[in-house]
């Protein structure tokens, strides 16, 4: 008995807090304005970044040259830190197009492009460089630049936000 | 709030009243008037009280910024602008403000140094002094909420590399991260919880500065000998002797305050906080304010991110061991010669961390960190418990008032009963 | 014992000396200008803050916003010292956009208690015209722009008489003051230009100002007051800028200077009160329990 009055009070008082836990989440609006985002890649011209917001978190949209793929693809996995092909982190068939979230995987400030020993990117915070895949090459920066979900609606259109066909949570 | 004997007496019918329903006045009477304070203290002790007066000043101001501030992203910068150029006064209160915290952390790191030179956290203040760190870790939790505030660039970066050392937090780092960002990063919702927060947690170190309080008043004040009050002679009255010292203290140190309030309000902040916040341009050098650049050097000495973050939570923690870590029954720094150097060696390690906080994580700076964070640590874990057992400590005084007078002298009292000083039936 | 004071001692010179040789980054520092508002006795110019309010009105304004600063301000106590009248005209002289009653966007000009109308609608336009990066506000950008003075300068700089809080305004100064041919004759970037003192050198802003650009007021004999000159306009516009971002700076040095001497005052009276208290003490205590620490 007393037991069954115990934990009824811990069900109501973790009930009672889950709606102040849940009401800081990311609330109805936010999640609505997430919602997958379009780019056209027509204005982008070789050798361009460009930077696009999707969900308040900056993402560079890479028009890699042909030297900078060939690059990217030659690197031998034992010299990277976070070791992963260039060819998996590019869509298949659209390998110039390179699409990463721009901040820094040591404390989020935003890297420089086309700077650096490996001309990907430079953080200019803790010194973190990339290479023109996004992978860290040198640290303080723990992974690669990650890659945002997103298809390639046709040639020239991707859609971030979207995996597989419906967009993520 | 005090074990001690109450020593206060109503006199009026309506005192009397009062008392028998709510022993308000005697508890004050005999918490902050008839106290026993050791006679030897010197003004390393005027700390706690400065310290109090900076919670009260920062708590004032606070509140009153808080009238004329706007808490949105799209307007915060902008309202504080507004405080500094249009509001009567705003800029005298927005710079002391922004002052009073550094001066805040001044006033803590002089106490917290002094409690680790004479030993105060040793027993029986053990309770006394982990609450200590705890109102220092609220402390920090409070400026760094504060410091988002004005959403300058340094405030944004600041909040998006603080939020995302959390994210390093096994399992569940990723759900406490987007908790206090409400949204996908650092932004508007952010930037209205930590406003509520910064206003809530003052209050929270109110509370737990009165436990701080209530526990030294149980335990008494510990002094530079480091040896208990073995009679009324080892003490003097709370009121008016320690009082009047105090309250000269706290106006010195207020003059301080006032020349960087008046003369230097944006030396100790970054002038890149004047720079609105931008989510696309990352300042060059994200340095935090200068009373976390300790904690910060740590942080990056270590290459891995969760173990640097690790690293940097146990540099704070590792203070609550102390009273344990520490093997000398000895209590002050006086009577131990040996500790007493890795003491100061251990304040210029800090003090040499803090410089390095604030450098580009490069060559040297990066050794010189590492050399610096061993030693911190070691300082705890090694010297404090193998000194404390290989030293031999200096004879202690025999008392706290030989310490005052001499081994053997009297007090050659200056004809006047001290009693009539403390004479608690006029004061309360 | 001594020994562990020299490791202290020697570490912090080993650490010292590290610094040394990477505080080195080819930027220079700006050169130390005189300041009439600097030091605890500081007051603005007004003369110079007229003239630095038009080299403002007259070059900088065609590209840089100063969206804080309010007509009304430039009469205001502790500034340039207009009157309000001048205030008035100069501001009717712009026009601000306000709706009708039909909803429509008018003009109207603008009053004293409006802020300095921006060159651009918004960043974005101020970014696209100005070759991708918007000129930034002059508000408070004195006191967003400083330099790195490095051990042990900025501890001396917070000192009182010998410290320094002006590194904004002279780099300002120095950046107008600091375009060159770049060394070498090397080729640069289109779109950017050479400055001694810009970090990393490479500047989108072009030489915004040359010698006899601003023709400023004569005196009554009709001489030249100071000369119109690249250093004079950058140290005025300077100058000019330390007040739009500090606009109460001599309302708060001359508030400082009384709270100070009020709290050392205090501080006087009180230690000898303090002295005098505990001349007195003497025996036992009164209305102490001192056995409750007898344990400890």
């Amino acid at each position: 008995m007393f037991l069954a009055t115990g934990a009824g009070l811990a069900v109501g008082a973790g009930a009672l807090a889950w709606p102040f836990v849940a009401s800081m989440a990311p609330d109805a609006e936010t999640i609505a304005a997430g919602a997958p985002l379009e780019v056209d890649l027509t204005p982008i011209q070789e050798g361009q970044i460009v930077n696009v917001f999707w969900r308040g978190k900056l993402i560079f949209v890479r028009n890699r040259t042909e030297k900078e793929v060939k690059e990217a693809s030659e690197v031998k996995m034992a010299d990277l830190i976070d070791p992963q092909a260039d060819s998996a982190r590019v869509k298949q068939g659209h390998a110039k197009w390179l699409v990463v979230y721009g901040n820094c995987t040591h404390l989020g400030c935003v890297p420089i492009g086309h700077q650096g020993q490996y001309e990907g990117w430079s953080c200019p915070c803790h010194g973190s460089l990339y290479d023109t895949s996004g992978r860290v090459r040198r640290g303080p920066a723990p992974t690669n630049l990650p890659i945002p979900p997103y298809v390639f609606e046709s040639d020239s259109k991707i859609r971030i936000g979207e995996e597989g066909g419906k967009a993520v949570a | 709030m005090s074990a001690h004997g109450n020593t206060y007496v109503p006199k009026s019918a309506l005192a009397k009243w009062f008392e028998s329903r709510l022993p308000l006045i005697g508890l004050v009477h005999s918490s902050f008037v008839s106290f026993p304070v050791p006679r030897n203290l010197n003004y390393f002790w005027t700390f706690g009280a400065i310290l109090i007066a900076m919670l009260v000043s920062q708590i004032v101001t606070g509140i009153w910024l808080a009238m004329h501030y706007d808490p949105s992203a799209a307007n915060a910068f902008n309202s504080v602008e507004h405080i500094m150029r249009d509001v009567n006064y705003g800029w005298l209160l927005r710079y002391m403000h922004a002052n009073g915290a550094s001066m805040f952390f001044v006033a803590v790191y002089v106490h917290i140094f002094r409690a680790l030179y004479y030993g105060s956290y040793k027993a029986p203040r053990e309770v006394l002094y982990i609450l200590g760190v705890i109102i220092y870790l609220l402390m920090m939790a409070t400026a760094f909420l504060g410091y988002t505030l004005p959403w300058g660039q340094m405030s944004f970066w600041g909040a998006t590399v603080i939020t995302n050392i959390l994210a390093a937090i096994p399992v569940v780092g990723d759900t406490i991260q987007s908790l206090l960002w409400g949204g996908y990063s650092v932004g508007n919702p952010t930037l209205n919880r930590f406003f509520s927060l910064h206003y809530l947690l003052p209050f929270m170190i109110t509370g737990v500065v009165v436990l701080h309080v209530w526990a030294l008043h149980v335990t008494g004040q510990n002094n530079p000998a480091g040896i208990p009050i073995k009679s009324g002679k080892d003490a003097v009255a709370f009121t008016p002797y320690a009082t009047i010292k105090d309250v000269f203290a706290s106006v010195v140190f207020f003059a301080f305050f006032a020349y960087w309030i008046f003369y230097q309000p944006n030396y100790l902040g970054h002038a890149d906080n004047y720079v609105p916040a931008n989510p696309a341009v990352t300042p060059a050098h994200i340095v935090p304010e200068w009373y976390f650049l300790p904690f910060y050097a740590i942080l990056r000495a270590v290459p891995d991110k969760l173990g640097g973050v690790i690293l940097m939570f146990s540099a704070v923690l590792i203070l609550a061991l102390a009273p344990w870590l520490d093997t000398s029954r000895v209590r002050s720094c006086n009577y131990r010669p040996i500790y007493r150097q890795f003491f100061w060696l251990f304040v210029v390690v800090c003090i040499v961390l803090g410089w390095l906080g604030a450098k580009p994580p490069e060559g040297g700076y990066v050794l010189a960190a590492r050399i610096c964070t061993a030693y911190y640590f070691l300082h705890f874990l090694l010297v404090m418990p193998l000194v404390g057992l290989f030293e031999t400590p200096k004879a202690l005084p025999g008392s706290i008032l030989e310490t005052v007078t001499g081994p053997g002298k009297q007090v050659s009292g200056s004809g006047m009963p001290v009693g009539a000083a403390a004479a608690p039936s006029s004061k309360g | 014992m001594k020994t562990t004071r020299v490791l202290a001692a020697s570490l912090l010179a080993a650490v010292m000396s590290v610094t040394a040789t990477s505080a080195d980054e080819g930027t220079p520092h700006p050169p130390r200008e005189k300041w009439s508002f600097a030091g605890i006795f500081g007051r603005f110019d007004q003369a110079q803050l007229q003239r630095g309010f038009q080299v403002y009105k007259e070059v900088c304004s065609s590209c840089h916003s100063m969206s804080l600063v309010r007509f009304r301000n430039l009469s205001e106590a502790g500034g340039p010292g207009f009157s309000t009248g001048q205030v008035k005209e100069l501001a009717s002289q712009y026009k601000v956009k306000e709706q009708n009653d039909a909803g429509e966007d008018v003009e109207r000009p603008a009053r004293a208690a409006d802020a300095f109308p921006s060159p651009f609608p918004n960043e974005k336009a101020a970014a696209a015209a100005n070759g991708g990066k918007a000129p930034p506000d002059f508000s408070v950008l004195a006191k967003a722009r400083t330099y790195e003075r490095g051990f042990p300068l900025f501890v001396v700089d917070a000192l009182p008489f010998v410290g320094f809080s002006e590194q904004g305004v002279d780099y300002i100064h120095a950046l107008l003051n600091g375009y060159e041919d770049p060394p070498g004759g090397k080729e640069i970037p289109s779109g950017t230009y050479y400055n001694k003192y810009y970090a990393g050198h490479l500047i989108a802003m072009p030489k915004p100002i040359s010698d006899g650009q601003v023709t400023y007021a004569k005196n009554d004999k009709g001489e030249p007051v100071v000369p119109e000159t690249v250093d004079q306009y950058s140290k005025d516009v300077a100058a000019f800028m330390a007040w739009a971002a500090e606009p109460h700076m001599m309302a708060r040095k001359a508030l400082g200077l009384r709270v100070i001497l009020f709290l050392l005052v205090l501080s006087g009276l009180l230690y000898y009160v303090k002295k005098k208290i505990w001349a007195k003490v003497g025996g036992e205590v009164h209305g102490l329990q001192p056995e409750l620490h007898k344990t400890y």
